[in-house]
């Protein structure tokens, strides 16, 4: 039997600075040991718990998707001292990985529907995952329209640039990403996420929306989708909460009788109109 | 399983043949309280008490301990890894626990061990290799519940063996293997015996005045309890001391810390409490239970309806009363429940 706290012994092998604030860092992990690495079957919107000895754990969202090999990647906020000593670490440095954690997104049972994700900030981080694993040639071909709308505050905040653009010139999904205000050099959407929303227009119809950013991204988008004729039932969403266990034992993640760590992340909307605004 | 006799005066060879490969402990008076300790001798154990002070979880969730160890030598890579703690090397019997501390033990297997990956291996090998020899409550006090929330005085769930004083002896009821085995060498139980005991427990549950309600709590649904008036009173009084936290047989909310000390790193669980504002509070400075009201909420919705809901109807409160004894500010658990179910 497996003890489920010790984590999996993995290496930094890439380090990359993510947005212009250097707040933001992205981490591709390699396990030490391949038969770790085979144990780490994830889909996307699942999270791990980081460990760095002697510092602690964090649970953060796994960024990368299965359909990208075995090497993790994590994006992460420059927060607390865990996040900040891991943002002083460097490639080839040892640290633990402890996971998969969570639910994920429900990809696999909502195959042949319209998939539309909404992302703000760095919430988009699980979404990279999804959107990756929807394009893949294994799957790209299960699902209806894929819609993709992104928001930050400025383009130097904006994750994963390089993904974004080469799904939007794949010509595989519509990509819609804005920044709140003009920059120099920003020649695309400009605007908050949800009058961006509003202007794409999502249909309803055979779809689900996935959605994911700060609350006040949330507040505002909701009334559009409602507007839209969206159903509760159709609207996912990913919560996080402080956490410790990831396993649903310490306590701390609860919303109402449901463990974020174990019961979610992900959860309907449907689901969350039943629990208090613990989150 | 079988229905045997413990004579008193048979009682330090019983403990002598427990003693033998397990390590024993009991109820002892310890500085004026009754807590728990190691015993060898009848002697030195207690058999006339209502409870212990604190409850005996810290035996299977230890309030600190090491979960795991590294070599705290940045340079050396290996070093960095965590080795999980060794598991427990002597088998352990807790003699004279209490049916409602047993049978919080039950409940948190339930939390404790769920399926492959919430599979708490620090919590199941201390329970695999612990044994419990239950002593009934012939004489409950006046802070108990248990009755009413689905325990007895003699209870038998989650225990070994159950000793019930019958005056010049018990009378000692295997209630697994592992408690079969305990008492093989004992004589068999008297004809008249059973009867004595089942007497005894029914006077012993005529003893229980006060208790819950929770019929109209478990019909309710989580947002009607939760948006009840009744905790901002409950809010009023509460200190947020977790008192009843710390005391509490079910009480299961720890953290996780690393400690390093020169090249000693180990990664340790400590109880913890969610009367905590530092408890839920996220890194940015957001915390989804800010106030005082949503912390005493969430104890007591965790316990009654919480737990309920995603555990099959089993209640995470057994009924010992230790909080009503505890607490500095007189919250009876009974009466916030009773107001939930009002």
């Amino acid at each position: 039997m497996r003890n489920t706290y010790v984590p999996y012994p993995v290496s930094i092998k890439e380090v990359r600075v993510e947005t212009e604030d250097k707040q933001l860092k992205s981490f591709w992990l390699q396990f030490l040991n391949s038969e770790d690495a085979s144990a780490f079957n994830y889909t996307p919107g699942q999270f791990a718990e980081l460990s760095i000895s002697g510092y602690g754990e964090i649970p953060i969202g796994i960024a990368s998707s299965p359909t990208e090999g075995r090497d993790l990647l994590f994006t992460v906020n420059k927060v607390g001292s865990v996040s900040s000593r891991l943002h002083n670490m460097k490639a080839g440095d040892i640290m633990g990985v402890r996971g998969p954690l969570g639910n994920s997104y429900p990809l696999k049972a909502n195959k042949g529907k319209n998939i539309v994700i909404v992302a703000g900030g760095f919430a988009v981080t699980t979404l990279r995952s999804t959107m990756n694993w929807l394009l893949h040639p294994d799957n790209r071909g299960d699902f209806g329209e894929i819609t993709f709308i992104y928001g930050a505050r400025t383009p130097g905040m904006l994750l994963y640039t390089q993904e974004w653009t080469a799904w939007q010139q794949s010509g595989q999904a519509n990509v819609h990403v804005t920044v709140d205000r003009e920059a120099p050099g920003w020649s695309g959407l400009v605007g908050f996420v949800p009058t961006v929303t509003g202007d794409v227009a999502p249909k309803p119809d055979n779809a689900i929306a996935l959605i994911c950013g700060p609350p006040i991204m949330i507040k505002f988008t909701q009334p559009v989708f409602d507007k839209l004729g969206w159903q509760s039932d159709q609207i996912i969403m990913s919560l996080e909460n402080r956490m410790k266990c990831g396993i649903g034992i310490c306590g701390r993640c609860n919303v109402g009788p449901e463990y974020v760590c174990k019961d979610g992340p992900v959860f309907t909307k449907t689901q969350l109109d039943k629990l208090p605004r613990e989150y | 399983m079988s229905q045997k006799i413990l004579a008193k005066d048979k009682v330090d060879a019983f403990l002598q043949g427990l003693c033998r490969d397990q390590d024993l402990f009991a109820p002892v008076m310890k500085d004026g309280k009754v807590g728990w300790g190691p015993v060898a001798t009848a002697a030195e154990a207690l058999w006339e008490f209502s409870n212990t002070e604190m409850s005996p979880k810290d035996f299977f969730f230890p309030q600190t301990e090491c979960m795991m160890r590294f070599k705290n030598v940045q340079g050396d890579p290996q070093g960095m890894i965590m080795q999980a703690e060794a598991p427990l090397s002597r088998p352990r019997v807790l003699l004279n626990i209490r049916p409602c501390d047993a049978k919080a033990f039950q409940v948190l297997d339930l939390i404790f061990v769920q399926d492959e990956m919430t599979n708490d291996l620090y919590w199941r090998d201390k329970r695999e290799k612990t044994a419990l020899i239950g002593l009934a409550c012939n004489d409950p006090c006046p802070t108990c519940f248990c009755t009413t929330v689905g325990s007895n005085p003699h209870g038998e769930t989650g225990l070994d063996v159950l000793l019930v004083d019958l005056g010049d002896h018990f009378l000692a009821k295997a209630l697994t293997e592992k408690g079969e085995a305990l008492v093989k060498d004992l004589p068999a139980a008297a004809a008249g015996d059973e009867g004595q005991a089942a007497e005894l427990k029914k006077a012993a549950e005529a003893k229980i005045k006060g208790g819950v309600a929770m019929d109209k709590v478990n019909a309710r649904e989580v947002m009607e309890l939760y948006d009840a008036p009744l905790w901002d009173r409950v809010m009023e009084s509460c200190l947020n001391c977790g008192t009843c936290t710390f005391c509490c047989p079910t009480c299961h909310c720890f953290d996780i810390q690393d400690e390093t000390q020169g090249e000693a790193g180990r990664r340790v669980r400590n109880w913890d409490y969610c009367m905590s504002w530092l408890f839920t509070m996220h890194g940015t400075g957001h915390n989804p239970r800010g106030t005082k009201k949503d912390r005493v909420r969430q104890r007591f919705m965790h316990k009654f309806k919480y737990i309920p809901v995603k555990r099959g109807g089993e209640i995470g409160c057994v009924g010992c009363g230790r909080c009503v004894q505890l607490c500095p500010v007189n919250i009876d658990v009974r009466k916030v429940v009773n107001d939930m179910n009002a």
